[in-house]
C-alpha cells in the first residue's frame, strides 16, 4: 500500500520469493491489486490501494463504517471498475472469473416465512445460473446430475449443515443460516471466497464458530478467503494479513503490524491507541469509531459517504 | 346453470358429469380451465415465492378497465384482459426498475396504477350504459360462452408463458430467492423480474376470463400458498400448486353448473378451504404427533403395572 507505513509496505513481497516478486507475484496471486482506487458518486473512497493474496491466505478487510470495505469486495467482483491503476483477480481482469468466486453478500437473512430449503440454496449456488428447469428423476439416469447431489452434500458436511439443511432456510437460526450460505458459496470449488461480515449479525458463540469454519475451510480446500470484518477480535488468531482502510488511506500487513497504535494514528490523523486485553484481544481506542463497535451498521454505509465522513473529520 | 333447461343433478355423479359434457360449452370450459389453472399455478407459484401478489392484484385490476373497453368497442373482452395486464405489468416493471429505487416506491406507483385502472374501468362501463349484467360477469367471472376460438387463444398463451417458465425457472428461483448472489454469478436479475411480470401480465389476463378481475387470486396466489405450506421441497410445492389449482377449477366448474350461484364464488371458496385446511393441519400436526406417539408409549408402564 502506498501512503501507508514503510512496515507493512513490505509484507506482500515478503510472502513470496525474492526473485519471483518482479515477474511472478501477480501470476501466482489469487488476487493483485497495484494502485486501486475506488471511487462512487464523485468521492474517491480509498485510493493507491496495493494486495497481493495468494491460494489458502485468510486476509480480513477492517475499518470503520462508510469507508468503502464493501466497496472493495464489489471491485473484486468486478460489478464497480476501479477507478486507477491494475485489479487482476484469479489471473483475469475483475468480473471475468466469476465462476471461481464464491461470494457472501452483506447481510442477507431471508424472509422468516420463505419456503426454500436450505439444501435448494445450496444447490442453487451450483447450478442456479443455467437456462431451463431441472427434470425431475434425472439423477436416476445422469451421472452429472448425481455427481451434482453429491457434491451438495459434501459441502453441506464440511460445514456442518446436515442435520438442518432439509429445513425451510427462513426458519433456521442465524449461525445456521450463514453456515449453509458458506456452504452455497463453496459449493463450486471457489479458488477465492469473498465474504462481506460474514459474523456480522452472530452471537458471540456462533461467531467464534464460524470463524473456525472459514479458518479450516480456507486451509484444507486451499482457497483465498477475503473476508469485511466489522470487529477483527473473532478471526484475529486466524489471520494471514489485514487491509486496514481508513480516511482514504489503507495499510496492509499482519496484524501484528498493522493494528498498532503508530500505524492507526497515521490512518486516521487523529491520536489512536490500540490496547490488547489479557487473552489476546484488540481494543482500539480514539478512533472516530473502533472496530470493536456493533452499533450501527448498515448494508448501504458506503451510498452515504459525505455524511460519514464529516462525522469522521468533525470528530 | 341459473336459466339452464336441462340442469337436473342425480346422486349418479358419472352421469352427472355426461349430462353436464353434453353441452359444447361446459366441455370448452372444463378445457379452458385445464389450461388456466395449469398457467396461473406455475405462474402464482413464483408470484408469491417473490412476494409480488400486490403487483398481481394491481395487473388483474388493470383487466378490468382492459375488458370493459374491448366490450365498449365490440372486441372478445379476452383481448381487453391480453392488452391492458400486459401493459400494466410494463408498467410497473419499468417504474419499479432499480435505480429509482427508493423505499416504499413500488407499491405506491403499483398503488396508483391500480386505482387509475379501476377509475378506467368505471367509465368505460357508464359510457357503454344500460347492460350492467356485464360488469358482474367482469369482475366475478363467467364460464358461460367460451368458444372452441377462445379456447384456442387461451391455449397459444399457455404454450407461450410455460415455455418461457420453463426457459427461465431455475435463474428466475435463484433471482428469487438470492438476488445479490444470483447478479454475482451473472444471472440477469433486473431483465428476469422484467419478463416475469409480463408473463404474470398475461397469466392474469387468463385467469380473469374465467374468475373476473377481483377473484383471479383464487387460481394465482391461494394453490401456491396452500403448496408453500404443505411443503418447502420447490419442485413437490410447484407439483402441488398445480393440481390443487385443477381439482378447485374443475369442481368448481361442476357447483357452478348444478346450482344457480356463479363459478368464482366456488373456485375462490373450495381454493379458500384447501389453503385454511393446510394451515391448520400444518399448525396442528406437531401437537398430533404428540398425542398419537404419548399413547403408544403409556401402554407400557400399564403392562408392566399389571403383569407385576
Amino acid at each position: 500500500m502506498t501512503k501507508s507505513p514503510a512496515p507493512a509496505k513490505d509484507v506482500t513481497a515478503m510472502s513470496v520469493d525474492p526473485e519471483t516478486v518482479s515477474a511472478g507475484a501477480e501470476a501466482g496471486a489469487v488476487i493483485a491489486l497495484r494502485g486501486a482506487a475506488a471511487t462512487v458518486g464523485g468521492r474517491t473512497l480509498w485510493s493507491g490501494v496495493d494486495l497481493t493474496v495468494r491460494s489458502g491466505e485468510f486476509v480480513a478487510v477492517l475499518g470503520p463504517n462508510g469507508v468503502g470495505k464493501s466497496t472493495l469486495i464489489k471491485v473484486l467482483l468486478g460489478t464497480l471498475p476501479s477507478a486507477a491503476g491494475t485489479v487482476s483477480v484469479l489471473g483475469r481482469r475483475p468480473g471475468g472469473a466469476g465462476e471461481r468466486i464464491g461470494y457472501l453478500p452483506q447481510r442477507r437473512n431471508f424472509d422468516a416465512s420463505l419456503r426454500i430449503r436450505g439444501i435448494d440454496i445450496v444447490r442453487l449456488g451450483l447450478d442456479g445460473d443455467r437456462w431451463g428447469i431441472p427434470i425431475p428423476g434425472a439423477a436416476r439416469f445422469s451421472a452429472q446430475r448425481r455427481a451434482q447431489q453429491a457434491r451438495v452434500r459434501e459441502v453441506i458436511d464440511l460445514v456442518g449443515a446436515s442435520a438442518y439443511a432439509h429445513r425451510p432456510i427462513g426458519a433456521l437460526s442465524g449461525g445456521e443460516q450463514q453456515r449453509l450460505l458458506i456452504a452455497q458459496a463453496l459449493v463450486r470449488r471457489p479458488g477465492l471466497l469473498l465474504l462481506d461480515e460474514p459474523l456480522d449479525s452472530l452471537d458471540l458463540p456462533n461467531q467464534a464458530s464460524v470463524a473456525a469454519l472459514i479458518h479450516r475451510i480456507c486451509r484444507e480446500a486451499n482457497v483465498a478467503v477475503v473476508m469485511v470484518a466489522h470487529d477483527v477480535n473473532p478471526i484475529l488468531p486466524y489471520l494471514d494479513r489485514v487491509v486496514y482502510i481508513a480516511s482514504g488511506g489503507a495499510a496492509c500487513g499482519t496484524p501484528q503490524e498493522v493494528i498498532t497504535t503508530e500505524t492507526l494514528t497515521r490512518l486516521y490523523s487523529t491520536p489512536v491507541e490500540v490496547l490488547r486485553t489479557s487473552d489476546g484481544r484488540l481494543v482500539v481506542v480514539g478512533g472516530p469509531e473502533a472496530p470493536a463497535l456493533h452499533t450501527d451498521r448498515h448494508a448501504h454505509a458506503d451510498q452515504r459517504p459525505e455524511r460519514q465522513g464529516a462525522d469522521r473529520h468533525a470528530g | 346453470m341459473p336459466g339452464n333447461p336441462a340442469w337436473s343433478l342425480s346422486w349418479n355423479v358419472v352421469r352427472d358429469i355426461q349430462e353436464m359434457w353434453s353441452l359444447p360449452s361446459m366441455v370448452n370450459a372444463y378445457r379452458a380451465g385445464t389450461i388456466i389453472a395449469v398457467t396461473a399455478g406455475v405462474v402464482g407459484w413464483f408470484m408469491v415465492l417473490r412476494r409480488q401478489t400486490f403487483a398481481g392484484h394491481t395487473i388483474s385490476l388493470a383487466g378490468f378497465p382492459g375488458a370493459a373497453g374491448a366490450v365498449l368497442l365490440g372486441v372478445a373482452s379476452g383481448y381487453g384482459y391480453f392488452g391492458f395486464c400486459v401493459a400494466a405489468a410494463l408498467v410497473i416493471a419499468y417504474g419499479t426498475r432499480p435505480g429509482n429505487r427508493e423505499p416504499g416506491n413500488e407499491s405506491a406507483l403499483t398503488g396508483v396504477v391500480q386505482a387509475f385502472a379501476l377509475a378506467c374501468g368505471m367509465l368505460f362501463v357508464s359510457l357503454y350504459g344500460g347492460f350492467l349484467n356485464q360488469v358482474d360477469n367482469l369482475l366475478f367471472g363467467n364460464i358461460l360462452g367460451i368458444t372452441d376460438g377462445d379456447v384456442i387463444v387461451l391455449a397459444a398463451v399457455a404454450v407461450a408463458v410455460l415455455g418461457a417458465m420453463a426457459a427461465i425457472g431455475r435463474p428466475l428461483l435463484f433471482a428469487s430467492v438470492d438476488p445479490d448472489v444470483a447478479r454475482a454469478r451473472g444471472v440477469p436479475v433486473r431483465l428476469l423480474g422484467a419478463l416475469f411480470l409480463v408473463l404474470l401480465g398475461a397469466a392474469t389476463a387468463e385467469v380473469s376470463q374465467i374468475t373476473g378481475s377481483l377473484l383471479v387470486f383464487a387460481l394465482l396466489v391461494m394453490p401456491a400458498a396452500t403448496a408453500q405450506i404443505i411443503t418447502a421441497r420447490p419442485g413437490l410445492s410447484l407439483l402441488l400448486t398445480v393440481l390443487i389449482g385443477l381439482v378447485v377449477s374443475w369442481v368448481g366448474f361442476a357447483f357452478a353448473y348444478f346450482t344457480s350461484y356463479p363459478i368464482g364464488f366456488y373456485i375462490t371458496t373450495f381454493a379458500f378451504g384447501a389453503y385454511v385446511l393446510a394451515y391448520l393441519v400444518r399448525g396442528a400436526g406437531p401437537a398430533l404427533a404428540a398425542r398419537v406417539s404419548r399413547p403408544r408409549s403409556s401402554p407400557d408402564p400399564a403392562k408392566a403395572v399389571g403383569a407385576a
